[in-house]
């Protein structure tokens, strides 16, 4: 009896020698050096794997980071997710250099509330937004406008985008946006675009998307641009440039005079988070 | 005798062919005639007249804008007011131009008599001038794709047309401008037929024919007797039969290969009833396309009817001198209830693919709620291309492009029948259409890279 015993212990005994000689020589030969830098550039990283980087997740990032970490620079490179504080982190680890960047934010530029923009058909599909985008220009007469089905809050990750149900528009939560672009990615009509941020969240920008001829354009939507060319010609720094029927402020030559924003007929251009001063309070 | 049909799928849709039995009436002339610059498939015409222009009908408005692509005429006289733009069945708005009408001077060069123009009595047409007139006269599919005809007459080199099957099957819903045409342009149709053939250079017609219309087969199979090879086919009564796929392999049974297969690698050229009308009064009536046959109609359209309607004419004229619009809400279709394309605006004119303007009831167009799909196969059952519908719509929910690029996502045709006959009121359709427009995107830009 007991020999069977030792039989058994002493062939599995002798198996698992041969093997482990087998998987340490295996393990020698083809082993994969990775950088262990890879591995803590990644644990800096917020881990969201939400493709804000231009990458398939964080570890992709983390690898794009020690490379060019290697060549000398990690210029181009930027999580939006950890912003500054993360990037100058792992500068710091990596031993290279990072310019400061100033932090973006999604910006939804369709102003055409409910009120505004008055309903002119029914739609009856599928309701996201790109089926309405394929099937025609939606329920209002712009077709260049917000369609109001949500498929960049869908797309958000960090439950920055909600639908305001009297406007029927998307709002961005500034604390929560992390100018990742998966909405920008998502929106068909593109009406979504990821700005700087500016000094104290000051911003001032066309809320508008319409390319249409003015008379068309006002028809469909009363804060329509019109690309009437005013808020070009008030403008000192040559920061407004109107083409096909549309204005758009070059941010970095944008001084936030906000002259153009008084000066829009139609009230396209807005601007947020400016104080309110007692005089425009009252009126 | 059994008919012949295509053997994949097809669905049994309702009729509702009311204006069957009313004759043909010219439509008014609009106030105001709008031309799209794209009502083809292929590149914008280009436009060749200005602002202030004086135009005949007939006068060439808009030239071709590439190699597909068609040139546009007028079908007014008057003068152009502006190139602007307008809503067009797209449900988008796109260069157009606007003549506004004075009066109705007709181009010299082209014959407004009714005498019959034969083949025989003209020996001296070659294909090359059949090709070309159809080219210079505008000519694109009338069943409502808009494909420019002449590029079908001309086969790729590693093709070889054997012959032509003439479309006459009209399987959508309401529509009747074909049955109309067939009926009382049997003649011009079979002369249209002989020039396409000539032009193709092959010795075979055939013209597909639904059963559902008995008295345009006996009047087809009438006037062909004499001649052996054109060929009337009655065929059984299934929707998508229209469509040149399932029509191929209805009529001489053959199967068209997935995309970019086209009808002529099993050498057949599919061209409408309507399209051979349109060649006949182009090469023998040196008349360009620049007026239709439109069916007007829907259930409560008080005065529904088939109309000579001019392009151009905008939707709302032609509702209102049908009666108006019914009360409540409706939905005005471009083309038939299966295919057509809901309209937003009326102000959407009449184009070379308009084949009908449907009205249909709220109650009617309503969609009902979706439920879960209970994997009940309907939808693969009646699917015409043998696709798979239910797996394609989920593969496109969830942005699995490579699998439905491999389950041929391409190859769906859009007819609807999947959603059609979906007892679970599924946006089956609604997906693919998103699916297959992402993934055709994904194969040009990959064919793209792969050039470079």
């Amino acid at each position: 009896m007991t020999n069977y015993f030792v039989i058994a212990v002493v062939v599995l005994v002798f198996i698992a020698l041969i093997a482990s000689i087998i998987l340490y020589a295996a393990s020698k030969k083809f082993a994969v050096k990775e950088d262990p830098r890879i591995l803590q550039v990644q644990a800096l990283l917020p881990g969201a794997n939400c493709g804000g980087c231009g990458f398939a997740g964080c570890s992709g990032m983390a690898e794009a980071l020690v490379k060019g970490a290697d060549a000398g620079t990690i210029e181009g490179l930027k999580c939006p997710v950890g912003r500054n504080g993360v990037m100058s982190q792992i500068a710091d680890m990596l031993g290279v250099s990072l310019a400061q960047s100033e932090s973006m934010i999604a910006v939804v530029r369709c102003n055409g509330t409910c009120m505004l923009r008055p309903q002119v058909a029914l739609y009856d599909g599928l309701h996201t937004c790109a089926a309405m985008n394929a099937a025609s220009m939606g329920e209002s007469g712009c077709g260049y406008g917000c369609l109001g089905c949500g498929d960049c809050t869908e797309a958000c990750q960090f439950d920055a985008l909600h639908l305001n149900s009297e406007t029927g528009l998307p709002e961005v939560d500034e604390k929560k946006c992390t100018s990742c672009g998966a909405c920008v990615k998502v929106c068909p009509r593109h009406i979504i675009e990821l700005r700087k941020k500016g000094p104290k969240g000051h911003r001032v920008y066309v809320c508008c998307m319409n390319k249409d001829k003015g008379n068309i354009a006002r028809k469909a939507c009363n804060a329509a641009c019109i690309g009437c060319g005013k808020c070009e010609k008030v403008c000192e720094f040559e920061a407004i440039t109107v083409a096909d029927n549309l204005a758009y402020i070059d941010y970095d030559k944008c001084s936030m005079c906000t002259k153009c924003v008084d000066e829009c007929p139609s009230g396209a251009i807005v601007k947020v988070n400016f104080p309110i001063y007692k005089k425009e309070a009252k009126v | 005798m059994k008919l012949h049909t295509f053997r994949v799928g097809g669905v049994h849709v309702k009729e509702y062919k009311i204006t069957a039995e009313i004759a043909t009436t010219s439509a008014p002339i609009p106030k105001q005639a709008v031309f799209p610059l794209s009502q083809h498939i292929g590149a914008p015409a280009k436009p060749v007249v200005k602002k202030g222009d004086k135009v005949k009908v007939g006068t060439l408005l808009a030239e071709a804008g590439g190699i597909v692509s068609a040139p546009i005429h007028s079908s007014v006289s008057g003068t152009v007011t502006k190139i602007g733009t307008t809503i067009d069945a797209s449900g988008y708005r796109k260069p157009a131009i606007y003549i506004n009408v004075e009066g109705d001077e007709w181009e010299d060069d082209i014959d407004r008599s009714q005498t019959l123009e034969t083949l025989v009595n003209h020996p001296e047409l070659t294909p090359e001038y059949i090709v070309e007139s159809i080219k210079k006269a505008g000519i694109t599919g009338m069943g409502g794709a808009g494909f420019p005809t002449f590029i079908k007459l001309v086969p790729p080199p590693t093709a070889k047309a054997e012959c032509i099957i003439l479309n006459g099957v009209e399987c959508e819903p309401y529509i009747t401008s074909d049955y109309r045409l067939m009926m009382e342009h049997a003649d011009e149709i079979l002369i249209g037929l002989d020039l396409l053939m000539k032009a193709a250079k092959v010795e075979k017609g055939y013209i597909g024919i639904e059963e559902n219309k008995p008295k345009a087969i006996a009047l087809f199979e009438e006037k062909t007797a004499m001649d052996s090879r054109i060929q009337i086919v009655p065929l059984a009564k299934k929707y998508p039969q229209g469509g040149e796929k399932q029509l191929v392999d209805a009529v001489i049974r053959r199967q068209v290969p997935a995309p970019p297969g086209i009808p002529v690698n099993v050498g057949a050229i599919v061209q409408n009833v309507g399209t051979a009308f349109a060649v006949y009064e182009a090469v023998m009536k040196n008349k360009p396309l620049f007026e239709r046959y439109t069916t007007v109609t829907g259930k409560k359209v008080a005065h529904p009817g088939n109309f000579l309607v001019r392009m151009g004419t905008p939707f709302a004229e032609m509702i209102n001198f049908c009666g108006g619009l019914p009360k409540g809400d409706n939905k005005v279709i471009a083309g038939g209830p299966m295919m057509g394309k809901a309209v937003v605006s009326l102000d959407v004119p009449v184009c070379k693919g308009t084949n009908s303007i449907t009205v249909l009831t709220d109650e009617d167009a309503r969609r009902k709620a979706p439920q879960p799909c209970i994997r009940c196969g309907k939808c693969v059952e009646v699917c015409p291309m043998g696709l798979e519908p239910y797996l394609l719509a989920t593969l496109s929910v969830f942005g699995e492009w490579e699998r439905a690029e491999a389950e041929k996502i391409t190859s769906c045709v859009s007819c609807g029948s999947c959603q059609f006959t979906c007892p679970a009121h599924r946006p089956i359709l609604d997906n693919i259409f998103l699916g297959k427009d992402k993934v055709m995107g994904i194969i040009k830009s990959r064919n793209k890279k792969n050039d470079e």
